[in-house]
């Protein structure tokens, strides 16, 4: 196309596309919009959403999967174990119940809401909530802590638990005082070793 | 009189001396000229996150661009060291490339399923590429409005985000999650499809295809969006290849060069699509209109792949049958790589026979294709820079990991 | 009562409250576009814009203004102080004042000055000073640019406005405003955009030169207030806000005004020129003094509409291209205009 011709083509073209352009916007000015009016109108949140998490204390056994599973490390538990004399009774899915739960906070702040938590546990007691308003002004305020422990309670697990293994420990002395030491070479250790982290490869 | 001594540019960290150079005047005086050092610094309203840009300009044109990156460095590569499983590795990997984040996970998950050799079930394969698909469309949704923005056309974002919206309530009735997903396990995936996802993914293609005729009306055949885009930022293509480009950049040079076709993985290959690549139609084959057109017509290639892979789903497991503790021999590396919706994207583990990996490193391919913006951005103008920028359609989480 | 009427006797008084009458039009006119602006980008956008002050968002402009009104004077450290303070004021000057010559009605006009016109294109001209010299006092690199590209749009601008103008002035044979629109008093076909009150074969010659003049009129007057797709001075995707950027509070509000009665300004004039101007389309009905000032009003609230519609469809325009459209194509056209249309009335 010569200089010229170009020339004309290029204005007429310019103005039909601004006009084919305005044409497609225009009508949107009619149209419903698109977005709710929040916080007086909420979406619809799906069945598996994963928002706050949320953990049923009583049906928790104290195994400790979830907080091994968190990439983030937000889940912290400490456990006292219980002592055979008492019952803490059963979960919802009839396994009985072997730990106290002192504490099981949860920083929720750190979570990154993966769900990586909710698959391990054997009692499905942890779980991902649709609640997604959960915003405080003091950072302290999302370390949610999920145990219903009170102060005496701990101590009164913490001195039967004491109580049990110093009975448990004399029982063991008399025991061995009255039978035959065993051979030697064969001693066990009760605790497992630590994993040892191999040599990296060389290349 | 006010004192001038305060008014000199503050000097920048850089080692680029600044040239001078004299106009005489018709008064027989010279006058000393200076090129000036610009900080597009990295609070900018169009630079796709926080990338620092140091600009040498005289006048308009830009001399020298040096890009600063890292201030989105978040140690990811060592978080991955400290896991205890692979499995915790997905969550990091999911925000790497936060607007991408199923084919991040794909990666990954083929990196260590190659490493493990693991076979996954038909149905995994083909609801991964139901889901890579369909994040491709939502990530070029992001790259496309986002271009729009940049030259100055406000609205085209809000209609990609309304598409890209329907694409998020797909991916929060499949798996929860509306941006990081952690649905791509290794050996399959967390979730089986929900009853209603066919039926509304089949509703949202037969809606999105009118809008992406509707985009290209509105942007990229408007003659004030070509006259900005075309010939702006050539990208030749023996220049993009020694500089390892790939994904839509590399295309939109005209190299006819796909992951998903020349190194197949998955169920590609069962599939009828084409790779689309740039050719010059409004100015150069290179330039930035030719990466915008890739981007769209890929959209439009994506949407026929998710026609097709839901018409030919299969029934099956979604878990392949993996050890319960993940545990590559000793001294096992891999490099896998796949198509991302920005380009090679690839995993290099070694592992050292733990149930923790040695050593992740992830070849973004964002920090790959942003190294070329200081060759193409040599004689444009400043305008002209933000919309090169933009056409490398970079996301700063894969840029600084 | 006597109080009253010794004021109205007062001759200086009288003008100087018809002086402030287009000062009170310009703050209600700025809070209904103000309105009507984000309105109209939300819903093309399929949102709703503000829906909670107010019923539907209406109190929100005033919010506005009162939020910027308490807003802390931050001047930059280094800036020049002076420039920096007078830049907005020289604005908001020059757009104000051209609506001295600005027909609202057929009893109302600020001041019948005879070179109307004239005195138009000079009062836009001073609009420029300002936004030079807010660009060069913000001591900021990206203010510089802003100001320095404004400076270049404005002025290239100027040139198919003051050409199109010329066309104008030589079918109604008066520089004066007020003249032009009685010209075109007497129905739609009488107006210049559709080749003014003459005879039908004339006529007939003459419409597609004064369409075309009156388009290139549209454009340019885009062109002069810097919005989309001319918006490059303060190109909210580059130079964060062009001169504006160090501006806040109430000295941002002056800019923000100005732009928007500039806005008034030039579509008021494409509508003087060749709209009609305060007459009624239907010739007789519906005319009068107060019917006037309606069909001013509406007519150029029109315009300004067209003109948000545009500012949310396109993008912007590089500087060159900018350059290019107005001194390659604009003006070449309006010289043919030119040519033909006197070629035309001489015949």
């Amino acid at each position: 196309m010569s200089a010229i011709a170009k020339y004309f083509y290029n204005i007429f073209h310019s103005l039909y596309t601004v006009v084919v352009g305005m044409k497609i916007t225009f009508p949107h000015l009619f149209t419903r919009s698109a977005t709710v009016q929040y916080p007086t109108v909420k979406m619809k949140i799906p069945e598996r959403a994963r928002n706050r998490l949320y953990v049923n204390i009583d049906d928790c056994i104290g195994c400790d999967q979830c907080a091994m599973a968190c990439p983030v490390d937000c889940i912290t538990i400490e456990t006292i174990k219980s002592t055979p004399d008492v019952d803490l009774g059963l979960t919802s899915k009839n396994t009985k119940k072997r730990l106290y739960i002192p504490r099981f906070d949860i920083d929720i702040a750190k979570c990154c809401y993966c769900g990586l938590c909710v698959w391990p546990c054997p009692t499905e007691c942890i779980v991902m909530t649709d609640v997604y308003e959960f915003s405080e002004f003091d950072r302290q305020n999302l370390i949610y802590s999920f145990s219903n422990m009170t102060e005496d309670e701990v101590g009164a697990a913490t001195a039967r638990l004491k109580k049990y293994e110093e009975e448990q420990a004399a029982k063991k002395a008399a025991a061995k005082a009255t039978s035959t030491p065993p051979a030697t070479g064969t001693a066990v250790s009760p605790l497992p070793t630590p994993v040892q982290k191999s040599e990296p490869p060389t290349k | 009189m006010q004192d001038t001594s305060m008014l000199q540019p503050p000097t920048l960290p850089t080692n680029y001396t600044v040239k001078h150079g004299h106009i005489r005047t018709s008064t027989g005086k010279t006058v000393r000229t200076e090129e000036m050092i610009i900080n597009m610094g990295p609070q900018h309203p169009s630079t796709h996150g926080v990338l620092r840009l140091e600009i040498v300009v005289d006048g308009e044109i830009i001399v020298e661009c040096i890009p600063h990156i890292g201030y989105l460095h978040r140690c990811f590569e060592k978080h991955c060291e400290h896991m205890t499983n692979y499995q915790q590795v997905i969550p990091y990997v999911d925000r790497m490339d936060y607007c991408s984040a199923m084919t991040n996970e794909w990666a990954f998950a083929l990196a260590v399923e190659r490493l493990l050799k693991i076979e996954v079930p038909e149905r995994v394969e083909y609801i991964r590429v139901i889901m890579a698909e369909l994040q491709r469309i939502a990530s070029h949704l992001i790259a496309v409005g986002t271009y729009g923005i940049d030259s100055g056309a406000f609205t085209p974002f809000l209609y990609t985000f309304i598409d890209r919206e329907k694409i998020l309530d797909l991916f929060e009735m499949t798996c929860g999650a509306r941006l990081l997903y952690n649905y791509i396990w290794i050996g399959g995936l967390s979730h089986d499809l929900p009853p209603k996802f066919i039926e509304q993914a089949k509703d949202f293609i037969s809606y999105f295809r009118p809008r992406i005729k509707m985009l290209n009306d509105l942007l990229s055949y408007n003659e004030i969006f070509v006259k900005r885009t075309a010939n702006v930022g050539v990208l030749p293509k023996d220049v993009a290849i020694n500089y390892a480009v790939s994904g839509p950049q590399l295309r939109g040079s005209g190299v006819n060069w796909d992951l998903r076709r020349d190194d197949p993985y998955s169920v590609y290959h069962k599939l009828n699509w084409e790779p689309q690549i740039g050719k010059g139609e409004m100015g150069t084959v290179g330039d930035c209109w030719d990466r915008h057109i890739v981007r769209m017509r890929e959209m439009e290639q994506s949407l026929n792949l998710v026609e097709q892979a839901l018409s030919t789903l299969p029934e099956g497991n979604i878990q392949a049958a993996i050890p319960k503790r993940i545990r590559p021999e000793k001294d096992a590396e891999i490099y896998v790589r796949s198509e991302s919706s920005r380009g090679e994207l690839g995993f290099y583990i070694i592992s050292d026979g733990t149930a923790s990996p040695y050593r992740v490193k992830a070849r973004g391919p964002a920090f790959v294709n942003l190294s070329v913006l200081p060759e193409i951005a040599k004689g444009a103008m400043i305008a002209d820079l933000v919309l090169i920028a933009g056409s490398i359609d970079i996301v700063l989480g894969e840029v600084d990991r | 009562m006597e109080f009253i009427q010794s004021i109205l006797a007062n001759e200086l008084i009288v003008a100087i409250i018809l002086s402030l009458l287009p000062l009170f039009f310009i703050i209600i006119y700025a809070l209904i576009v103000l309105y009507t602006e984000m309105k109209v980008a939300a819903h093309i956008q399929d949102r709703v814009a503000y829906m909670r002050t107010g019923w539907h968002g209406v109190l929100q402009p005033i919010a506005d203004m009162v939020k910027l009104l308490q807003k802390e004077d931050i001047i930059p450290a280094h800036a020049d102080k002076l420039l920096f303070r007078m830049a907005p004021f020289i604005a908001f000057i020059g757009t104000y004042a051209a609506y001295a010559v600005l027909p609202f009605s057929s009893i109302y006009i600020g001041s019948n000055i005879n070179v109307g016109v004239f005195f138009l294109v000079a009062m836009g001209s001073l609009v420029v000073i300002g936004i030079l010299m807010a660009g060069w006092a913000s001591n900021n690199k990206w203010s510089l640019f802003g100001g320095v590209r404004s400076a270049a749009q404005m002025v290239s601008y100027e040139i198919p406005t003051a050409l199109a103008i010329i066309i104008v002035v030589m079918i109604t044979g008066s520089l004066n405003l007020q003249e032009i629109t009685k010209f075109q008093e007497g129905g739609i076909g009488h107006w210049i955009v559709f080749g003014g009150p003459l005879p039908w074969n004339q006529k007939l010659i003459l419409m597609p030169f004064t369409f075309i003049t009156f388009l290139i009129v549209f454009v340019a007057s885009i062109a002069e207030v810097n919005r989309t797709p001319f918006d490059l001075p303060e190109a909210e995707s580059e130079l964060v806000q062009g001169f504006n950027t160090e501006y806040s509070g109430m000295r941002f509000a002056m800019f923000y005004l100005s732009e928007y009665a500039n806005l008034f300004t030039v579509s008021a004039v494409v509508v003087a020129l060749f709209l009609g101007g305060w007459s009624s389309p239907f010739g007789t009905l519906m005319s009068g003094p107060v019917w006037g000032i309606f069909w001013f009003v509406l007519k150029a609230y029109l315009f300004v509409f067209i003109q948000i519609w545009i500012r949310w469809t396109l993008p912007r325009l590089r500087v060159d291209q900018l350059m290019y459209v107005s001194w390659k194509v604009l003006t070449p056209w309006l010289f043919v205009c030119l040519l033909a249309v006197g070629f035309i009335l001489v015949n």
